[in-house]
């Protein structure tokens, strides 16, 4: 009976939003679960190896997933019970661990085996797209390897579609923050992992060998497909 | 108004020599340093910050620390940052400062300067390698445990505490124990009514390389949760990383030796300003030739307190 007044409640005051919109929040909240790898753990040596590859997925990405299960699951209870002060404080878990799910679902899809065609230059679309903004994939490559090793602390370097302007940008983002918080209209089309989780076990403190050694297995492909998508 | 024109120009304050501005009021404990740092620099041409060692050797720590965990984390990471402060202060105002005032001048209130993730993160390996010592662990004694006991409680309490701030600090960063001198929780407020009570310790965490001398608390223990410090140990379990470092080894002897300094440095500014008012009310000129070259505001306090 609480329940059910305190929701009658909220709807008058979400300015008419109907009740059928209110419904799947209160009966069930979905929970994310670990993607598969599109490739085996091993498949990238010797860019990135099995290991690196299996605590990346198996123990990182999954614990984004668990804490962001459990931030939705407190927010969800939080929003039953009107308790807006719990709301607003879940919010930075929630940025930080649904921003590690996002980031990572993307990152193992921006990798592929160099036999599964890792490492092959775009074509088409992206690839001159790629040449008029930078000048060649070159320049690109060099540019986006100068701002990851100069990120501070833990980040992402991001290669993004503005989809409005139909434009490439680079950028980096802290921690987990996914290339939307850097403009609404940014669409990623490669991230780069420059947590030190994503390199240490392999190459200690050089991160520039990292970031040189990764592109032999960026999977280009799918990058050309979400920027084709947004630019067709 | 009148009181809050005259709080920030006491703000800063300029060091003639080096066409430097400090914050003063948030930070007095530059002015002894200034001193014996200009006295040196001038027989020193270039500037040079040096890699100092841990105070034990590299396989000392095991096995709750690696030895190839110090060998990449103070031969590498932390030499690094050093040679890469070296290199960027050179031939700049910075040089010959003292790595707390550059710490001070380039964090610039937040709006960070090159120089600041280096000279940092030098100054938070060099104090990292000190809270820690072979056999360290256990239980302090005495007046800190006291002042954990009044601040946090319980002992037992301030260790989840200092854990929890360790474990959630979000991407890289550190923990810290600090001890706040009569501050208030607000940024650039003057605490008008100082008691003994506004002295405690506090835990803070902090993203990268900031550390609590920024926010003008005197750190007392330290712990690096960037990845680098436990991954080749630890992989991706933190949390039993700090859980080791807090057993195994804090060394509790730091942490006392550093609240003992931090009690005298707050007593010292505290009868400094007690004697700055004192002259202040008698209408005597403060800047006595001595220490011209270290401030120049003598009115903030009083405008302040009115």
């Amino acid at each position: 009976m609480a329940l059910l007044r305190s929701s009658v409640t909220r709807r008058t005051l979400t300015l008419g939003l109907n009740s059928s919109r209110l419904l799947p929040l209160s009966r069930s909240l979905q929970t994310f679960s670990l993607p598969d790898l599109p490739y085996d753990y091993g498949a990238l040596e010797p860019a990135i190896s099995g290991e690196i590859m299996q605590l990346h997925h198996q123990k990182h990405h999954q614990t984004y997933i668990t804490n962001y299960n459990k931030a939705l699951e407190q927010l969800h209870e939080a929003i039953q019970k009107g308790d807006s002060s719990t709301v607003v404080k879940l919010q930075s878990a929630i940025k930080f661990n649904g921003g590690g799910h996002v980031n990572h679902s993307i990152f193992w899809k921006n990798l592929a085996p160099i036999r599964e065609g890792g490492g092959e230059p775009p074509k088409a679309s992206l690839g001159w797209a790629i040449d008029s903004h930078f000048g060649s994939l070159e320049s690109l490559i060099q540019k986006m390897n100068a701002e990851g090793a100069a990120l501070q602390g833990s980040g992402w370097v991001w290669l993004g579609v503005n989809k409005e302007l139909k434009k490439l940008v680079i950028e980096t983002t802290p921690n987990q923050d996914p290339l939307v918080t850097k403009g609404p209209h940014l669409v990623p089309l490669l991230g780069i992992d420059v947590w030190e989780h994503a390199y240490y076990l392999q190459y200690k403190n050089v991160r520039p060998d990292y970031l040189k050694n990764i592109w032999k297995v960026i999977n280009w492909k799918y990058a050309s497909e979400v920027y084709e998508k947004e630019c067709a | 108004m009148a009181a809050t024109t005259s709080m920030v120009t006491s703000l800063t304050f300029t060091i003639p020599s080096l066409g430097l501005r400090l914050p003063t009021r948030r930070y007095p404990c530059v002015k002894p340093q200034r001193r014996f740092v200009r006295k040196a620099a001038s027989n020193v041409i270039t500037a040079t910050y040096e890699l100092k060692a841990p105070p034990y050797p590299l396989n000392a720590l095991e096995p709750h620390m690696s030895r190839e965990t110090l060998e990449y984390h103070w031969g590498k990471h932390h030499r690094t940052y050093v040679e890469n402060l070296n290199k960027q202060v050179v031939g700049t105002d910075l040089e010959g400062l003292s790595l707390e005032d550059i710490i001070i001048v380039t964090y610039n209130k937040g709006d960070i300067l090159p120089a600041f993730n280096n000279a940092a993160q030098a100054w938070n390996h060099d104090f990292f390698w000190e809270s820690m010592k072979p056999g360290g662990g256990g239980k302090p004694s005495g007046d800190l445990l006291d002042l954990i006991e009044r601040d946090f409680g319980s002992f037992e309490r301030f260790i989840e505490e200092f854990k929890s701030a360790a474990a959630t600090q979000f991407g890289s960063g550190w923990a810290w124990l600090a001890y706040k001198a009569n501050r208030l929780d607000v940024e650039n407020a003057v605490n008008p009514w100082p008691s003994e009570k506004d002295k405690k310790l506090v835990i803070v965490k902090s993203p990268n390389a900031v550390n609590p001398l920024v926010w003008d608390y005197f750190p007392l223990l330290t712990i690096d949760v960037w990845e680098h410090a436990y991954y080749l140990d630890f992989q991706n379990q933190r949390r039993d990383y700090i859980s080791v470092f807090m057993e195994k080894l804090v060394s509790w002897e730091t942490v006392n030796t550093r609240l003992e300094k931090a009690k005298a440095r707050a007593a010292e500014r505290e009868m400094e300003e007690e004697r700055r008012r004192k002259e202040e009310e008698e209408g005597k000129p403060t800047n006595d030739d001595d220490d011209l070259e270290m401030y120049v505001d003598n009115d903030n306090d009083d405008s302040e307190a009115e």
